[in-house]
Order: C-alpha cells, then structure tokens, then sequence
C-alpha cells in the first residue's frame, strides 16, 4: 500500500473531513500527489536531493503519542519562557504541553484542527493562498495528508505582547508528522514566530510541514525555524510568504538535524515590499542538508537581502539553491544575495546554486558565493596563542557560522540555535570549553 | 634559555635559512636587522612552529627541550610568543575570548586553574590602557579592521597578558607612529626581567634606543653574518647593509 492508497484509509480521520470543500481540496491533492509522488533528482529543482528512501520506507501517522516522558523532556528544554506557544508531538497537538495563558480575545493562536471547527471560512480563504499543490509532490501530501498545525490570524494594526512558538517534537520510529501551518498578519500587524523543530535520539521519522504566511500592507512578521531533528529524520519543511505593498518580512533559518533534510524559503514581494533572509546550516555526519530560497520581486521599488552560510563536515552534504526572480514591472528592485560555505574535511560536499532571472531593466540586483576552507595563518594564530588545532579549528568554525546566530533577535531561541550549533561542531570532545 | 645551532630550513624547493646560530640567556634582549627577504620572519615562523617549512638541519634548544619537537600549541604553553609581523584578523572571534582561552590554556598547562572571570577583566583593561588602546577593542573580532598600528599594538597586549618566557618581535615597531612607538617600547621594557629573554627582529634603530639590546645581529641571506652590541644598530643606520661581508659568519 503506497501512500496514496493509504490516505483513503486515513482520510475520515484528519481535521475538517466534515468540511466539503476541504474534502474536495484533499482528494484533488492526493491525486496529484499519486501522479507525482515525491520529488524526484529528474526535477531540476530537486537535483541535488533524492529522496527515493522516503518512498520506499513507510512512515504512519501515530494514532497515539509517544513515550510522554520523552517528549515532556524535549519540550521542557526547547518551550521558550517568554512566548505563546502550540506543541505538537508527533504531529499531534497537545493542549496540555502548550500555553496560551494571557491571550487577547483579538489575537487568534489556535490548532488549526480546532480553527477548523471554529472558523472554517477563514481556514478557507488562508489554505492555499501562498502554497500550491501543484509546485511539487511535498506540498500536495501534505494538503492531502496534514493532520493538524498552527493557525495564527494577527488583526489589523495589532502587535502581540508575546512572540509565538510552534514547537515539534518526534518521538516515535516511523512515525509521520504532517503539518500545515497558516499565519496571517492584517494591515500594519507586527508579529514574531519561531518554529522550532527537535526529535528523540535515533527516531528515524518523517516530518513535512508546510507554513503559509500573507503579509498585509506593512505587515512586519519576524519568522525563526530552528530544524534540529534526530539523526534519522527525513524532513520536510516549506515556508511560503505572500508580501503585499510594503510588508516586511524577515526569516531566520538554522539547520542542523536530520538525516536528509530540505527547507523551501519562497517570498512573493509586493510593491515596496522587504524581505531579509539569514541561514546557517551545518552538515555533519553523513547528513544531507539542503536549503531552497526563491524570491519573486513582483511589485517595483521591493527589497530583499539575503545571506546564507553554510558548513559540510565529515561526510554531510549542503545544498543551497537561492533564486531571485524579477518580474517585468518591477522596476527599482534592489536584491542583494550572497552564500558563504565551508568545507571542513575531504569528503564533505556543498553544492550552491545562485540564480538571478532579471525581466526588469531598471534594477540592482548582486550575488555572490564563496566555497572555502578554514585559514590555515587563522589556525596557526590561535595556536602560537596556546590553543589546541582541533579547538581553534572549532574556534573558526563557530565564528564563521555564530554571525548568523547573532542576528536572530529573540534572546532564547538564539541561545537554542548556538547550543544546537555548538553540540554539531566536528570536533565533539574539545567542543565549547573555550566559550 | 634559547640555543638555536645550524638551523637549516627550506620552503617548498628554497633554502631560506642557511645556518643559523644564536645563544639567547635568560634576560638578554636580541635585535636581529638586515635587508628585506634575508629569512627574518622565516626564523620566527619556525621557532613558533608555523608548518610550510621544513627543517632540514640543525637544532634548537628552548629551555632545555626540543623545540622543534613541539607542536606549536606546546610551544606556546612553554611560554614562546610570537607578535606577527602581519597579525590575521579573524572576525567572530573576539578578543577578549582569544586572550582568556589562550591564558586559560596556558594556565591549564602549568597546572593552575583556569582564570577568575572577576580578576581577568580588571586585569585585561588595566593592560589595555596602559597600552592606550580603547576597551571597546576588546569587544570586537581579533584584529578585525584594525589599523596597521592598532593591531601591532594588539600583539603587545597579548603578550603582556600571556607572559611569556621567551618574546619575539617581528617587525612589531613597523607602522607605528612615534607615539605608539613609545607606548609599545615602554610595554616591553615594563615586561623585561631577569628570566624573560626577547628577539626583537626590526629595521629602525629608533626601537632600539627604547629598548636596548644586548646583542645586534644582522641576518642576511639566511645566515647571521655579524654580531655586535648597541653600537652596530648605530652602524648600520648609518651605512648600510653593504660593507659587511655576507660571506662571513660571525
Ligand atoms: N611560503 C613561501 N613560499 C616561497 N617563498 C617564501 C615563502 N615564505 C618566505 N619565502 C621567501 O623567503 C625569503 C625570506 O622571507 P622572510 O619573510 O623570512 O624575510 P624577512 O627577512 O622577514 O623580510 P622583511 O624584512 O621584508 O620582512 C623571501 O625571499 C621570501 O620570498
Ligand atoms: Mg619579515
């Protein structure tokens, strides 16, 4: 039984089955699921990463939730104090596990199985506004598929005291986490969201969420993902954003877990709109990292800088694949993109594919992309200076990346994402104790 | 405290230093001059152990042990610090990071704890004034965007804060403006003592009337080819390199 096939026994079971359109909605997307299936190396866009190991193992959605004590210590260590937050265990939300003490009745942070119940009209404009089914197979499972998520409708003008966490936890073996995340910022909203995403040790699991997010008229939306699954996970994650006229949108993205992981950072910029994107991925192991950023400047006079950096080591892989596009009437663009990567051993690979596809005339669009290798006069400095080779190539290897880091601007999911940093840096026995 | 015999050392196919000896006892302050390319900075590297070269005869004693033995961390924990002529900047690391994890590395070396955060800072910015160089330095990527003088001086700061038994400074006065030539001069002389010895490689003479020498060597082609006291800095200022005979070893 294939996935598709699969669906239909489940289908009775996912969030709004009582709802005709979203009926209609997922059958269309398991259709298009089925002629498709996932993505394949013969797509130019997945050339670098083939999933087939997803089609041939089978991941199933848990009925139940994992080992709770598991879980409960994972969520202990990654919930972040200071925001909103909906935890999902396997997929799963769990009431108990998250806080939303203190909400307004003006902000909407719910599952998005209950928004269902509650507000299946909104849930209906949302769905499917920034992703579509049809840009690849991921996307069309997981409409089809997706058993809960966030929904999260910021009004007009507002500006929540708290920044919110989506927090995901697996705990399960072949278990299967499907997500559809939906956020919504009116006109001159401001928000901050962080979508943090850790497993169990060894759980080889499949996780595929996908995050749409409009922008209204000077919307502002900070968005933070910090990807550090288990060794085992194939993960999945998709962040599509719809900027309209001078909305703001500035997505942080760090990944270190996994074991075939791919992230899709795609922006659709409105007139004078601005998006900055950051990463930092970090391959170790014999992972396989692979980061997917298109910016569409549609609207003139936009903005949009992006900067990533990445790091293989031992054998992990990184993939960074950056395209802007520039449309016709979009006069005025001012792109700016660069990749920087280091190449810590012999057998570590990074692929990096800048694209620029300009239809305007009047724009400036730059790109740049670095592959190298740790300085040996650096090394030798740190060394003549007492330090050991294996922390000072430590030393240079987390600066490289920490410049990342210090640009995401809530305190404790900076200090995840260093941590997480830190834990992944090759040479594991010196690690951190010159910090 | 220092006993360099023969030291042969070659970079890819290219004999750079030809036979170099040199005695240095505890507390003696050595000048090395001589022309541009004649293997001063060669002769530093290799003590510090910079890997590229490659030592093809000759020994050298620090302290009674094998040098050339020692990884460069090692020599380092011995107490050998070198101050670059051209310091790397390296941005993300800071400065006040460098110097705790150098001393603390040190410190663990002769055993002793690691260093009370609450006697490192107070005992960092009393150097770094003295050394009249902005705390906010501290703060910032090792050498990032320094200024040529700015980052000379930076090596004097860390080597007051490490200690050392055994300095040696490549060029440390060049691009420093007589101001900062004072400054770093009166650092050095505050640092000499009867058990810490340096090598100070320099072109100008102006150094060595700050801190005087015991010894004036000029290295030329790779090997030592006169010895003198203070008076042949004065020498050579004044005549050149031409009129010793490079084929004499003295
Ligand atoms: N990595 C290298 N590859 C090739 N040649 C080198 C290398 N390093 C040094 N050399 C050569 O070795 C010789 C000695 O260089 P060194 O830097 O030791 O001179 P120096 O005496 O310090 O000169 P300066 O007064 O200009 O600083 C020079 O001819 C230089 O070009
Ligand atoms: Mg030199």
């Amino acid at each position: 039984m294939d996935y598709a096939e699969h669906y239909q026994t489940v289908s009775t079971d996912l969030p709004g089955h009582s709802l005709s359109w979203l009926q209609a909605l997922r059958t269309r997307a398991n259709i298009d699921f089925s002629t498709s299936g996932f993505p394949s190396p013969r797509e130019e866009e997945w050339r670098y990463t083939n999933i087939t190991p997803i089609e041939k193992k089978r991941f199933t959605p848990k009925v139940s939730a994992g080992d709770p004590s598991a879980a409960a210590e994972l969520i202990q260590h990654h919930r972040l104090d200071d925001t909103w937050s909906l935890v999902f265990v396997d997929g799963v939300y769990s009431a108990g596990h998250s806080r939303l003490t203190g909400l307004p009745e003006s902000i909407q942070i719910l599952p998005i199985s209950e928004a269902l119940e509650r507000y299946p009209e909104k849930v209906h404009t949302m769905l499917q506004q920034a992703a579509d089914c049809e840009t690849h197979g991921f996307i069309a499972f997981n409409t089809a598929y997706f058993r809960d998520g966030a929904f999260i409708v910021i009004p007009d003008k507002q500006v929540p005291e708290r920044p919110i966490q989506l927090l995901h936890v697996s705990t399960q073996a072949e278990g299967l986490s499907v997500l559809r995340h939906l956020i919504s910022l009116g006109i001159h909203a401001q928000a901050t969201v962080i979508e943090t995403y850790v497993g169990e040790k060894e759980t080889a699991c499949l996780t595929a969420a996908v995050t749409e997010i409009d922008l209204a008229a000077n919307a502002h939306l900070d968005h933070y993902k910090l990807q550090n699954e288990s060794d085992r996970t194939f993960h999945f994650g998709g962040i599509y954003s719809d900027q309209k006229a001078s909305a703001r949108f500035r997505q942080n993205h760090a990944a270190f877990g996994g074991l075939m992981a791919r992230t899709e950072i795609h922006s659709h910029l409105g007139q004078a709109a601005e998006c900055d994107l950051d990463g930092l991925f970090l391959a170790s192991g014999r992972r396989h990292l692979d980061t997917h950023t298109i910016l569409r400047h549609h609207g003139a006079h936009a903005v949009s800088r992006e900067s990533y950096r990445g790091i293989a080591s031992e054998r992990g892989r990184g993939v960074f694949s950056g395209r802007i596009v520039v449309d016709p009437q979009a006069q005025k663009t001012d792109a700016e993109m660069n990749n920087r990567n280091l190449l810590l051993s012999d057998d570590a690979e990074i692929d990096s594919k800048p694209q620029l596809e300009i239809h305007a005339d009047d724009v400036k669009c730059a790109h740049g992309v670095t592959v190298g290798q740790l300085s040996a006069e650096s090394i030798f400095y740190l060394q003549s200076r007492g330090i050991d080779e294996a922390s000072a190539r430590n030393m240079l290897t987390f600066a490289f990346a920490n410049e990342m880091v210090e640009k995401i601007r809530h305190d404790g999911h900076r200090q995840q994402v260093r941590d997480a940093l830190l834990a992944n840096l090759p040479q594991t026995d010196v690690r951190g104790d010159w910090l | 405290m220092l006993s360099i015999k023969n030291l042969q050392a070659r970079v890819e196919d290219k004999a750079i230093l030809k036979g170099i000896s040199l005695e240095v006892k505890p507390g003696e302050v050595h000048a090395i001059m001589g022309p541009n390319g004649s293997g001063k900075s060669t002769l530093s590297h290799v003590l510090a152990g910079r890997s590229g070269y490659e030592v093809t005869g000759g020994s050298v004693t620090y302290q009674g042990k094998d040098l050339l033995d020692m990884k460069p961390e090692e020599r380092a924990r011995e107490g050998v610090f070198l101050a670059f002529q051209y310091p790397v900047e390296i941005p993300g690391v800071s400065n006040i990071y460098l110097l705790k994890a150098a001393l603390n590395a040190i410190r663990k070396h002769r055993g002793d704890s690691e260093v009370d955060a609450m006697d490192f800072l107070p005992m960092v910015k009393a150097r770094i004034k003295s050394l009249n160089l902005d705390e906010q330095f501290l703060y910032r990527g090792v050498n990032e965007g320094f200024s040529g003088g700015e980052k000379k001086r930076n090596e004097i700061l860390q080597m007051a804060i490490l200690e050392p038994s055994l300095c040696i400074l490549d060029e440390t006065d060049s691009g420093l403006d007589i101001d900062a030539l004072k400054i770093v001069a009166d650092g050095v002389n505050a640092l000499r003592s009867p058990d810490r010895s340096f090598i100070m490689v320099t072109h100008y003479q102006r150094l060595l009337d700050y801190i005087k020498p015991d010894v004036v060597h000029v290295l030329a082609q790779g090997r030592i080819v006169k010895s003198g006291g203070p008076e042949l800095a004065h020498e050579l200022e004044e005549k050149g390199y031409g009129w010793i005979d490079q084929g004499a070893t003295a």
